[in-house]
């Protein structure tokens, strides 16, 4: 008996936080359902729902695992547009869209590798130091571009085109690459070296470090996973509307780390959840559109968010404090 | 006698503090070492420049007779040091499994983890060095452990990795008498074996009962090495210390 209620409590332990906000996510839906059941058997609240969920996806995912790592970072609202301008630019010249789009996840990848060493080589403050970059790339690609957009129609008739963001009987496949992209990040985060390091340098970096790993690097590469889901999500945008616009991404900043902390992933490092963040990003884009969508105006939209974010926040609470 | 790590002649600053001064300290094998001084002596930084943690300003680091020029804490362990910190170097909001083997997981080809091994081994471990709830097991968080159980973590990791020379920083710190018998039997285990204990303690009767040598420490150098054989109760060692310490 005793044998089981510690596999119990180990359960809990593990997995409190993604069950929690799997409830959050139910009890929302139960609202809304009570509140507006015309509008919430209609399939095309739905489908936009699911247009917005896998770019959100794209830029929550990492943060989890930069957030576990004990760090944070805000610039990729702004990589997401770099990204999306390196691939727009380059596909309007006339390159190959797959060889546009490899350029521009590695643009993510290299803008992250270099916050990130900033940040850890500097000891700076990452909210402060990713502050500053957010701005800085922004002036950046607005200079760049003459804060003029970019059309690449072209990029429809690709063979890239369909198989990232066509159409698969009604469901739009970047929902397909989103869903890929949540069970690799979750063995990638639970069951492969890089999370589990990520893991110790959030939780103790001091412990880490004297059992030989390369806080450093492991805090590195969590900042470049961050630049390379944005690059992702910028770039799949940039295709869907086929349109790059210099102002793309600031819209998701709040909403990405408001995903990540409502899914149940505390900020202090150490502990982070794939499935909770799945969560916190279809709690946040129901929000968003589930408003509208039951026909209150939207004026309730941020208020909604924040009481949402608030109530997460107390209920994760629950779960306890950090233990030293 | 095999010497297991060699440290010649070895100095760390820091900023314009010397913590260590041309300190030379060797283990051979099978023996167990007590490394003694007063605080601020240099132990500490001694132990973490033997440990790669730090890496020497000057001076050269020897691994069974062979000169090493990059030092870290990952080389130090591939070369069989394993150390129990004095802070244990735990980190408390993951499981016991993940502890054991921070650093240097099972792992499958690309870097996937072998997570039935590494619980059953755990769990092996746990009870191996007497871990006696029930409601405790390879999954549970360090963080529920007391400061003995989490003791025995540090020390488990030890012993898994079979390492040549287990370095010991002020282990029975805040342990009770039974945990800290605890200690000097796996100290004793460890020597059976033919492996090396390097021990570090304020209390010079826990460093008197298990030491084959003394080596002292006072302001980042070292001031006196006595064989165990050389004496015979653990206030001569005080004497030698009171002595040797502030007079060099």
């Amino acid at each position: 008996m005793s044998n089981n209620n510690s596999y119990l409590s180990n359960y809990f332990h593990r997995n409190g936080r993604a069950l929690g906000s799997i409830g959050y996510f139910v009890l929302l839906m139960v609202i809304f359902l009570i509140g507006a059941p015309e509008a919430w058997i209609r399939p095309n609240l739905h489908q936009s729902v699911f247009v917005m969920m896998p770019t959100l996806i794209f830029l929550t995912i990492p943060l989890v695992f930069l957030v576990a790592s004990g760090e944070i970072d805000l610039s990729f609202a702004s990589t997401y547009a770099v990204a999306a301008y390196v691939f727009a630019l380059l596909v309007k010249n006339g390159v190959d869209p797959a060889i546009c789009l490899v350029l521009g996840v590695f643009t993510g990848a290299a803008i992250g590798a270099l916050v990130g060493t900033l940040i850890v080589v500097f000891r700076l403050s990452s909210l402060v130091a990713s502050l500053g970059v957010l701005f800085l790339l922004r002036g950046v690609i607005l200079l760049l571009s003459n804060s003029r957009s970019i059309t690449i129609m072209e990029v429809e008739n690709h063979w890239i085109y369909p198989l990232l963001v066509g159409n698969f009987y009604g469901f739009p496949m970047q929902i397909f690459w989103a869903a890929i992209f949540v069970i690799f990040c979750y063995y990638f985060f639970n069951k492969h070296v890089f999370g589990i390091h990520i893991q110790h340098v959030g939780d103790n970096s001091v412990s880490a470090e004297q059992m030989g790993i390369n806080v450093n690097a492991v805090k590195i590469k969590a900042f470049m996973f961050v630049g390379v889901g944005a690059a992702i999500g910028g770039i799949f945008t940039t295709m869907i509307t086929y349109t790059f616009f210099p102002t793309q991404g600031f819209g998701y900043l709040l909403l990405a780390l408001a995903a990540v902390f409502v899914g149940g992933t505390p900020y202090w490092g150490g502990l982070g959840t794939i499935i909770g963040a799945v969560f916190g990003v279809g709690i946040i884009a129901y929000m968003e559109i589930g408003i509208i969508a039951i026909g209150w105006s939207g004026e309730w939209r941020q208020f909604f968010n924040g009481l949402i974010i608030l109530l997460a926040l107390l209920g994760h609470r629950l779960h306890g404090e950090r233990v030293r | 006698m095999e010497n297991i790590i060699e440290l010649n002649n070895v100095t760390k600053r820091f900023g314009g503090i010397t913590a260590l001064n041309k300190a030379s300290l060797k283990v051979t094998k099978g023996e167990v070492v007590g490394l003694i001084g007063d605080n601020g002596a240099g132990k500490s930084t001694l132990i973490k420049t033997l440990v790669g943690v730090y890496s020497p300003d000057e001076g050269d680091i020897l691994i069974r007779g062979e000169k090493i020029n990059t030092w870290n804490a990952l080389k130090a362990r591939e070369s069989g040091i394993e150390t129990v910190f004095q802070d244990r170097a735990l980190t408390p909001q993951q499981s016991i499994v993940k502890n054991i083997f921070m650093g240097k997981e099972l792992r499958y080809p690309f870097g996937f983890i072998k997570e039935k091994e590494q619980i059953f081994e755990a769990n092996r471990l746990i009870r191996e060095i007497g871990f006696t709830s029930k409601l405790i097991n390879a999954e549970s968080p360090v963080g529920n452990l007391s400061g003995g159980e989490r003791q025995g973590v540090a020390i488990a990791r030890a012993i898994y990795n079979k390492a040549e020379l287990i370095v010991l920083d002020e282990p029975t710190n805040n342990l009770s008498l039974n945990e800290t018998q605890k200690v000097f039997d796996f100290v004793l285990n460890v020597k059976k074996s033919n492996r090396s204990v390097l021990f570090i303690g304020h209390n010079i009767y826990h460093v008197y009962d298990i030491s084959d040598r003394f080596v002292i420490l006072d302001r980042g150098e070292v001031v006196h090495q006595i064989n165990k054989n050389d004496i015979s109760t653990p206030e001569e060692l005080m004497k030698i210390m009171r002595d040797t310490i502030g007079t060099h």
